[in-house]
């Protein structure tokens, strides 16, 4: 899974033809000693790079090519209603670029022009309104930073280690600064009548996707976003409205937001029955299950991310999160969770955000156990896979947020596993 | 476009008198027309459930036209389509298969989702008449209804679902908080760790190109 660097350099392209042709124009002992990349001219320190005019929207390094987002096709029927992967072991800090947030769509990705966009709020209230994308942007808006994490991340490992790497077994989540306006600001100017307890939020897209969610929290903290990262949401995140629904799993989170309905009860649709409830080893399922529990993944090294320097310093780093606050330590043991420190917390610590930890240290070369253990602001423990399987089975599909192990190799790869 | 190009003239015509003047202002009155279309969901206890009516034996022939492309002639799955059928006593089992008939607590949710998501590629556009049928066909292969049970708004409360009281509230938490003690940091098991599994034996994982 070491990812190759396959671009070729233009210093060694030239190098070769000196070597051809023109060898004899550098003489071998005139050639200074020391790392060419030093001792020798650059393309780039010479001649001219590319004017202000052509890059209007400015893209990554040729060389970042394979930061980018994979899915894995065996595991949906069609790849208009999948998902993929963040690559978060290419990733530092806790803001995720807009263009490698995971993406999870039912009925592909809907192309939809915002002059033509509108939200309805309808049903328990005094007066059902209709919203253009121009008089949402008249409400006061709000900036926060939030992670998204789809229920079923992690789900391919309730049974045991199946994937090679932390972009597939913890990549679909991701963590973006919105601007939007406070629901709360919405429901007001519609009037939420007695008797109101739910809202549902319903997409544009060919799956009119719906979920059920408690005016509680939808007077509390969700937004109606209309950009990420200071940019227009992306069209496979929704644009140009989605819905914000923090620390709650990904699925809420209703894109193409063109309709909220205020309801007394839940409306128990397809994605609140069939999927997203959490089947127990007892044959009954958990419903409503929302939260997003404290977890914790370590990105590097991990199996798609190889230490390649041989022993000596070396730095660990990864990712933590809640649902349900911050997350206020990140334990790491390198020996298979015998043994734990802690980790060193950089960067902004907000609630329902991702948190950036590091542990730095000195690799002698022997093999590794590499876990991270993270606890929230609630007091929540971030579990063993083996304690979470002991209460729940191997069948719920959703919610796994199990310590997760990377064995490193003398050779400093790494690879999934499970240990004892 | 707008897919109503009728109810799009309307409210052109009639938004001055739609405006609203509680709270900032801002936005106008929906129409009931507006509303009407796009307020099709369905609740558990049959609210917003049309008229008209379907039973199996119609649901069949537009299943085999309509749905069976994906879902199977018998709803068991093509590829990895959703299995529609059967699963009955498997929830317990290695491998649950999780169908209307097997898993799904609610008539409503199967008549919403038909309705609002299906055919797939094709939302939205079943008469309400083929929804009922498509619904009662779904019932039938799931041994839930006969085959001449005419389903419709009136007979949708005699249909019993299966797994209806398979679901129970969120348990959670139900791992270690700190409030059972501080996680061990030190000799927290005997012995070294043991590797139990690799992922590489699977050997599932896609390649990094």
């Amino acid at each position: 899974m070491a990812d190759s660097k396959s671009v070729p350099s233009r210093r060694a392209l030239m190098r070769g033809a000196l070597a051809l042709g023109g060898a004899a124009a550098i003489p071998a002992s005139a050639r200074a000693a020391g790392d060419p990349a030093i001792t020798e001219m650059q393309d780039w320190n010479q001649y001219l790079g590319d004017g202000v005019d052509a890059r209007p929207y400015g893209m990554p390094s040729e060389y970042e090519a394979d930061t980018v987002r994979r899915d894995v096709p065996w595991l949906t029927a069609d790849p208009v209603s999948s998902v993929n992967f963040t690559p978060l072991h290419k990733l530092d800090g806790i803001i995720t670029p807009n263009g490698l947030c995971f993406e999870r769509h039912h009925a592909g990705i809907a192309e939809i022009d915002p002059a033509e966009h509108r939200l309805m709020i309808n049903g328990l209230v005094d007066r059902p309104l209709v919203f253009t994308m121009e008089d949402i942007k008249r409400f006061p808006r709000e900036n926060r930073l939030y992670f998204l994490e789809c229920a079923a991340n992690s789900g391919m490992e309730w049974r045991g280690a199946q994937l090679n790497g932390c972009q597939f077994t913890h990549g679909m989540v991701h963590c973006v600064m919105y601007t939007g306006v406070p629901l709360r600001h919405l429901l007001e100017e519609a009037g939420i009548r007695a008797g109101a307890k739910w809202i549902m939020p319903e997409g544009a897209d060919a799956s009119a996707m719906t979920r059920s969610i408690p005016m509680e929290k939808a007077l509390d903290d969700c937004l109606v976003a209309f950009a990420m990262n200071g940019e227009a949401l992306r069209p496979e995140q929704g644009y140009p409205l989605r819905i914000v629904v923090p620390g709650w799993e990904g699925n809420m989170w209703v894109k193409w937001l063109r309709r909220i309905e205020v309801g007394d009860q839940p409306w128990h649709h397809r994605e609140e029955t069939s999927k997203y409830t959490d089947l127990m080893a007892n044959g009954t399922a958990r419903r409503f299950t929302w939260e997003m529990d404290v977890k914790s993944v370590i990105t590097n090294p991990s199996p798609q991310a190889p230490i390649t320097h041989g022993k000596g310093h070396t730095v660990l780093t990864g990712l933590a999160w809640s649902g349900r606050g911050t997350v206020e330590r990140v334990d790491v043991s390198l020996d298979g969770g015998r043994n734990w420190r802690a980790a060193r917390i950089d960067g902004p610590r907000l609630p329902m955000a991702l948190h950036r930890f590091y542990h730095e240290f000195d690799w002698d070369g022997s093999p590794l156990l590499l876990q991270s253990r993270a606890i929230d602001s609630d007091g929540n423990v971030q579990p063993t896979k083996d304690a979470l399987r002991a209460v729940r089975g191997e069948n719920s599909i959703y919610h796994n947020n199990g310590i997760q192990t990377w064995h490193v190799l003398k050779t400093g790869e790494a690879e999934n596993v499970e240990v004892s | 476009m707008s897919r109503f190009p009728e109810v799009a003239a309307l409210a052109l015509i009639a938004l001055p008198a739609l405006a609203h003047a509680e709270g900032l202002g801002l936005g106008r009155m929906a129409t009931p027309d507006e509303i009407a279309a796009w307020d099709i969901d369905v609740r558990p206890d049959g609210a917003g459930l049309p008229d008209g009516s379907g039973n199996a034996i119609d649901g069949e022939e537009i299943y085999a036209g309509k749905c069976a492309y994906c879902h199977g002639d018998f709803g068991e799955g093509i590829d990895r389509w959703p299995v529609l059928a059967g699963g009955q006593g498997t929830l317990t089992s290695d491998r649950p298969v999780k169908t209307v008939g097997s898993y799904w607590p609610y008539l409503s949710t199967v008549w919403d989702y038909v309705h609002r998501a299906m055919p797939f590629g094709e939302a939205q556009s079943l008469g309400d008449d083929e929804v009922y049928a498509i619904t009662a066909y779904l019932l039938y292969m799931n041994d839930v209804i006969e085959d001449d049970f005419e389903l419709s708004r009136e007979s949708f409360g005699d249909v019993e679902m299966p797994n209806a009281g398979g679901f129970s509230r969120d348990a959670r938490p139900d791992t270690a908080t700190l409030s059972q003690g501080e996680p061990c940091m030190t000799d927290c098991k005997p012995g070294p760790a043991r590797i139990t599994m690799t992922a590489r034996v699977l050997d599932v994982t896609p390649d990094a190109e």
